[in-house]
């Protein structure tokens, strides 16, 4: 059972940090600035939660567990309300002559 | 299983610091603030790791708090940037 879970752990930290790597590499790369902001803004989360998901299997309690779990939910809301209003700044920015 | 972790940890902060590289070449100001996201969020999941791979249950609170702030700090910005523009707005449609 341990095994098991030592093996979901390993993948899903290793996908998380490979979503993290294409975030930034997206970031760094893609031409402007709202290809970029969307790189950033679903690799990432997506990769926090498979981070989270590695980590659940070693949370020492279940108010640990429900813990992690609430920081990926806020950073979801976050990151999609945020997205939203840097992208809205972006497009201003841009059509400033 | 912890040296795993430990390795991962390893890798967001490599991450985390070839992503400020878009601060000093980000052309405006919302891809510098872009920069500042993903530092908060790859500081997350670097504090969460670390929370397990050390034992210490009180870096989870402290991610918390860096989530809370990373959405601050953009709300700010975009506060700041809209602001600006109306500012700018009414000096614009006079002008023409």
């Amino acid at each position: 059972m341990s095994f098991v879970l030592d093996i979901v752990t390993i993948i899903a930290v290793s996908a998380g940090a490979f979503f993290f790597l294409a975030g930034t590499v997206g970031l760094l790369r893609f031409p402007d600035t709202l290809t970029r902001l969307h790189a950033l803004t679903k690799a990432d989360n997506l990769g926090l939660g498979l981070m989270v998901l590695g980590l659940l299997p070693h949370a020492g309690s279940l108010r640990d567990g429900i813990k992690l779990i609430c920081v990926w939910l806020i950073v979801l809301l976050a990151g999609a309300t945020v997205s939203q209003l840097i992208g809205y700044v972006a497009r201003r920015e841009g059509s400033r002559p | 299983m912890t040296e795993f972790l430990t390795a991962a940890l390893g890798f967001i902060l490599a991450i985390l610091a070839v992503g400020l590289v878009r601060i000093l070449r980000g052309p405006g100001d919302a891809d510098r603030m872009m920069a500042a996201q993903l530092i908060g969020t790859s500081g997350i999941a670097a504090l969460l790791l670390l929370g397990t791979v050390s034992g210490v249950p009180a870096a989870v609170d402290v991610a918390l708090t860096l989530a809370l702030l990373a959405a601050f700090t953009s709300i700010a910005f975009v506060k700041k940037g809209t602001a600006r523009f109306e500012t700018d707005a009414p000096g614009s449609t006079e002008a023409e």
